[in-house]
């Protein structure tokens, strides 16, 4: 049995949320040098070296990445053997992350849908749990801006659409997208579950390092099929022309029905902020 | 590549000169609005009553920016995306409005209305709020304060950087930069 109090998930998520946004990880510096070194249009490459400008100043004057700080997600895996005091995980998260919103001078960006008035401290938290193995709370986190998530969709497709189907949506759905999402972009998508299931395990796929090889060798073929096409799409940085309009394509995939083929496409911008603890 | 360096307000002489792709150093005063204020905006046009600010050849950038820390001007202040605000755009330019700053596409409507009132939008780079903040040397909330991020600030700004996308020619930069460079990833 592992005890873990209200207050250290709070802290641990006031430290994740106030890193994050304005030290961009390691993974998407280096895929942004990565394009910037293959872009051939002078746009586009003008962009990538003003975005990667942009990185060094947050870093250095702790100035968060972009003014869009995001609705915070959180993927928790809670393992068997914890117990949490004085409260309750969800009740842990929003306290830090309303805090840590306020402490590093982050926007609070969510707001009534109908009124549209502000709820003033960012939050609720978006909270997806699992519940594994083990004495270990490990929280990640991703600041998930506005203009990316707008640009997203989910389509109940046919199993008779197969792969070419899934591949055509995926190309569509960044061709509509265009300069709106703030490329180059990674691309989350997620495969089967259901209506809900395939949106949340698309956002999900955000999560895993850009560079990594998906261990499935049958999607890691259909994320580098994905990514040439989208590629060839001539969107380029910020959608001044170009050949980086992905910087990642990640799937995940589950069983589904066998009526259905759920797909969602969940796009992330550029300034990728996501980071984990364990605790 | 060479900079166009642009002074606020904006005459039609000025936006005459303006091409799909020329970068632009903006200085002067501009306004910020997003998609509340803009319809707040609109609604005082339709009620006949006086805008917080003369639009008259005025450029509206497209922000809600970050907090100001202490002895900060402003937090970071990158771009939205702006076609949230092509609703109300064309009436914003039937009244004076010359110039505005966001990201991503316009529509058909925003776009006859640029070449029609003579008006020009820029885009600036989404995602680069750090490094925009730089060229915002003061802010002051002028309307809305309850909108926070969203209020209506007066910014007075030097060499901000921007890019014309739409122009009064029908130019896009998005059209032009996409067809030259599809199919090109190798």
């Amino acid at each position: 049995m592992k005890i873990i109090k209200l207050d250290q998930i709070s802290n641990a998520v006031i430290d994740l949320i106030t890193h994050a946004a304005s030290n961009l990880s390691e993974d998407v510096i280096k895929s942004l040098n990565n394009s910037s070194d293959i872009e051939i249009s002078e746009y586009g490459k003008s962009v990538l070296n003003k975005i990667i400008k942009n990185a060094e100043i947050a870093k250095s004057e702790n100035r968060p990445l972009c003014q869009d700080t995001g609705l915070a997600i959180f993927f928790i895996e809670i393992g068997s053997d914890v117990v949490v005091k004085d409260g309750t995980i969800t009740e842990g998260i929003n306290q830090g992350t309303r805090k840590g919103y306020e402490k590093a001078y982050l926007r609070k960006s969510t707001c009534d849908p109908l009124t549209r008035k502000n709820m003033g401290d960012n939050t609720p938290a978006i909270i997806h749990y699992e519940f594994v193995y083990g004495d270990k709370l490990k929280i990640s986190y991703a600041a998930k801006g506005g203009g990316s998530e707008n640009m997203s969709r989910i389509k109940m497709m046919k199993p008779s659409d197969g792969i070419q189907g899934i591949i055509d949506f995926a190309v569509e759905t960044m061709e509509i997208a265009g300069p709106n999402p703030c490329p180059p972009n990674i691309i989350g998508i997620g495969i089967g579950g259901n209506f809900e299931r395939s949106a949340i395990i698309a956002k999900k796929a955000l999560f895993r390092n850009i560079g990594t090889i998906n261990p499935d060798k049958e999607l890691a073929q259909i994320e580098q099929t994905i990514y040439n096409k989208i590629n060839k799409i001539g969107t380029g940085p910020m959608g001044f022309g170009g050949v980086c309009t992905a910087l990642a394509v990640h799937i995940i995939k589950e069983p589904c029905h066998i009526a259905s083929m759920p797909v969602a496409i969940n796009i992330e911008c550029h300034s990728h902020r996501h980071e984990s603890v364990v605790l | 590549m060479d900079f166009k360096k642009i002074n606020t307000p904006l005459s039609e002489a000025l936006i005459a000169t303006l091409r799909t792709g020329d970068e632009v150093l903006i200085s002067g005063t501009i306004y910020t609005a997003r998609d509340e204020a803009h319809r707040r905006l609109t609604l005082l046009i339709a009620e006949n009553k006086q805008l917080p600010f003369d639009i008259k050849g005025q450029i509206i950038y497209y922000v809600g920016p970050s907090p100001a820390k202490p002895g900060e001007v402003i937090g970071s202040a990158g771009p939205t995306t702006s076609y949230r605000m092509d609703k109300y755009a064309p009436t914003l330019m039937e009244h004076g409005l010359k110039g505005m700053i966001g990201k991503g596409k316009r529509s058909d409507e925003v776009k006859n209305a640029i070449e029609k009132y003579k008006a020009v939008y820029f885009g600036a780079i989404g995602g680069a709020g750090a490094l925009i903040a730089k060229s915002i040397k003061s802010s002051k909330i002028i309307a809305y304060e309850e909108l926070l991020s969203e209020a209506v600030r007066e910014l007075t700004v030097e060499d901000f950087p921007a890019i014309v996308i739409n122009d009064i020619f029908g130019g896009d930069l998005y059209n032009e930069g996409k067809l030259k460079f599809a199919g090109k990833f190798k």
